[in-house]
């Protein structure tokens, strides 16, 4: 009988040798005379284990990692075949205490399904949320979204069934249906996931937004960084338009919907919705005014939905198992499971999928098992390099939309980065101000000097210059970039500094305890 | 503020750089190939990278001409985006992630170990004209950080003995 192995082809697992990893376990296999079928699947997200191999076995899968290609014969020779014990053995992959404590909803497929597989996609409850809005009239689409409570998962939270139904109300021909996935914010790495691993869910989650909204044609705005990404959505597009799910009229329906991908040029300020439009438009990627939305006037000044890829990726389950189903998960405001992805310096790094309301603390010491380095935790960026630094004693706080905003934090994209306590907090503050006057796009001078003028203000207060009076110009400098820059780049970048600045005085060569005038 | 109309003019047909007869003929298919495609700038400057190694120079006169917008859009759009580059690099490219999870796990170490090493900041070619190191902020490879891209190829858990013995691979391979 041939057993079936699985090997990630996630880049993340590439970037640490899964390909040799193949080659290596189809190479002994010849040499042993075993029938085996190689199989390159999605990641589970158990990072720390890449290269993770998988075993069919009677029992279920058996998992054994990091499997590294020189790992491989000794683990022939242990029987891994047959799911035998090794040092590198994991066990049954379904009862890794990581994986089993998760809620895995829009990450149902992640590590079991070949990527490019349509026929495992449709046996994994694939295309059954796009048959059924078919079956139903666009603005009862809508409606499903509104009520699964499922809100932008890129950032900025805003609920997505209002957004369509804005531009399900719009007029005006042809509607975009436009996919957001620049995803820029250093430790966030889900977007990825799903389009290297689950491609037809996005697009079959497109395809649904165009359905619902009287969109013909998508555009996935994908990032340069992410060429696995591109190559993989490129052939999972050819693939449903030979099986007429993309096409002049999917099924029979009547319904046309067809996309393609389009690749960024390195612009961190391509992520804000209105700079990606004008990147698309072949334009320099510089911010719009907003009024008008895009849901109004967008792309080519037509209307336009623009979702991130997770909160598209969220939609075909909502089709399939109804808005309340996914309702069902969550607290408060936050409905449904947010994608959190563990980086930076943790041990257990990966995805954990869950429902809205598991702590940080949970997160960062159950999940990820505290430092990779072996040192205390010392602070916590969430939800990229906009978010707040957060320190030991805000650890508690549940991982939820208000909660964050509460304590001047966001959720963001899921993102949570762990640094142990050698970390110098003023050059991250530092670094924070660098990086927003590297990526500004210039249109609005908040953004633009300000972040200049707030890098020199730190070096000089960590230089011990007029440290009081530079102190005062800087809280008075992250004032103005929060109440007058047009977008989230300017407006959000004093966060991680401001809050470095209160948790963290001492690294400033500040003195303790005393409270910064705080930013209205 | 940009405006959309676009006034017939004749762009970019006088004045400013222009390309030798062999660069012209390998420039032409690209054009064609985007041609009547909306918004397609960005797409025939990736393709002219591709192409070229850079964007040269004399390129910008033919490429706005083709999509009738001016001379200076087009180096505009060519200014702003990191990826774009108007001078050749070297023969290898190192992009280095500079952001906050690598800066976690030493990506700041291991980044002025490799500057040292090849004699050249980050934005820069090492004098050899081997290795051109860029920055990048974010690899999407933040659970195995620190991470780097060598020629394309993604990089995790990299150390300054990984980074050292991969570039000396790359340089006895060409």
């Amino acid at each position: 009988m041939t057993i079936k192995v699985c090997v990630p082809r996630d880049a993340t697992a590439l970037s640490l040798g899964a390909d040799a990893t193949a080659r290596a376990i189809a190479a002994e296999c010849q040499r042993l005379r075993q029938p085996v079928q190689v199989v390159r699947t999605s990641s589970r997200g158990l990072f720390w284990l890449e290269p993770f191999v998988e075993v069919e076995t009677p029992q279920g899968r058996v998992g054994y990692g990091p499997v590294e290609a020189e790992d491989v014969p000794g683990l022939f020779a242990a029987g891994f075949l047959q799911g035998s014990a090794h040092q590198l053995a994991q066990g049954n992959v379904d009862a890794i205490p990581f994986l089993a404590r998760q809620e895995r909803l829009c990450f149902a497929r992640a590590g079991l399904t070949d990527p490019l597989s349509l026929a495992e996609y449709e046996a994994h409850r694939g295309l059954r949320g796009l048959r059924n809005a078919l079956g139903m009239s666009p603005a009862a689409v809508v409606e499903e979204v509104v009520d699964s409570g499922l809100r932008g998962r890129g950032g900025a939270g805003f609920p997505t069934g209002i957004k369509w139904r804005t531009v399900a109300g719009a007029l005006g021909t042809p509607k975009y249906v436009v996919v957001n996935a620049d995803e820029g914010d250093s430790g966030t790495y889900s977007d990825r996931m799903v389009m290297e691993g689950d491609p037809f869910v996005l697009l079959e989650g497109m395809a649904i937004a165009g359905y619902a909204t009287g969109a013909s044609y998508g555009y996935v705005y994908l990032r340069s960084e992410y060429p696995h990404a591109a190559r993989v959505l490129n052939q999972a597009i050819a693939t449903l338009r030979a099986a007429d799910w993309y096409g002049a009229s999917i099924q029979g329906s009547g319904f046309a919907f067809d996309a393609e991908v389009r690749i960024g040029a390195g612009a961190y300020i391509c992520g804000e919705e209105t700079a990606l439009l004008e990147s698309l438009e072949g334009k320099r990627g510089m911010i719009r005014y907003k009024p008008p939305l895009p849901a109004i006037k967008g792309l080519f000044g037509q209307p336009t939905v623009v979702n991130n890829v997770v909160s598209l990726a969220s939609v075909p389950i909502i089709l399939d198992r109804g808005g309340k189903y996914y309702a069902d998960f969550g607290m408060g405001r936050s409905r449904g499971t947010l994608p959190i992805q563990l980086a930076g310096n943790v041990k257990r790094a990966g995805l954990v999928e869950k429902a809205f309301g598991v702590t940080l603390r949970e997160l960062i010491e159950d999940y990820g098992g505290g430092t990779r380095s072996g040192r205390p935790v010392r602070a916590v960026q969430v939800g990229g390099p906009l978010g707040a630094y957060f320190d030991q004693s805000l650890l508690d706080l549940p991982l939820d939309y208000e909660a964050l905003a509460a304590k001047k934090g966001m959720v963001g994209h899921g993102g949570i980065v762990v640094f142990d306590d050698t970390v110098d907090m003023a050059e991250q503050a530092r670094y924070a101000m660098e990086f927003c006057a590297v990526e500004s796009c210039g249109k609005c001078t908040p953004c633009r000097i300000g972040s200049t003028r707030g890098r020199e203000l730190i070096e000089k207060i960590v230089r011990g210059e007029n440290v009081a009076r530079n102190h005062r110009q800087l809280l008075a400098l992250c004032d103005v970039m929060v109440n007058a820059s047009l977008c989230a780049l300017g407006g959000m970048a004093p966060w991680p500094v401001l809050s470095a600045l209160q948790y963290f005085p001492g690294d400033f060569g500040l003195p303790a305890g005393k409270e910064p005038a705080h930013v209205v | 503020m940009k405006k959309d109309a676009v006034i017939p003019r004749p762009a970019g047909r006088r004045g400013g750089p222009t390309l030798a007869a062999a660069d012209a003929a390998k420039l032409q298919p690209i054009l064609d190939r985007w041609a009547g495609v909306p918004g397609s700038l960005l797409p025939i400057l990736h393709d002219v990278q591709a192409a070229f190694g850079f964007v040269p120079p004399g390129a910008v006169g033919p490429i706005a001409a083709a999509l009738n917008r001016s001379r200076a859009e087009v180096h505009g759009v060519i200014s702003f985006y990191h990826d774009f580059r108007q001078a050749p690099r070297g023969r290898h490219l190192l992009k280095l992630c500079q952001a906050e999870s690598c800066q976690a796990c030493g990506s700041r170490e291991l980044t002025a170990n490799v500057e040292r090493a090849l004699g050249c900041r980050l934005g820069e070619t090492s004098a050899d004209g081997a290795v051109t190191l860029e920055p990048v902020y974010c690899l999407g490879n933040c659970a195995v950080s620190p991470a780097a891209m060598l020629d394309g190829e993604l990089l995790g858990r990299v150390t300054a003995t990984k980074v050292h013995r991969l570039l000396q691979q790359a340089r006895s391979a060409r």
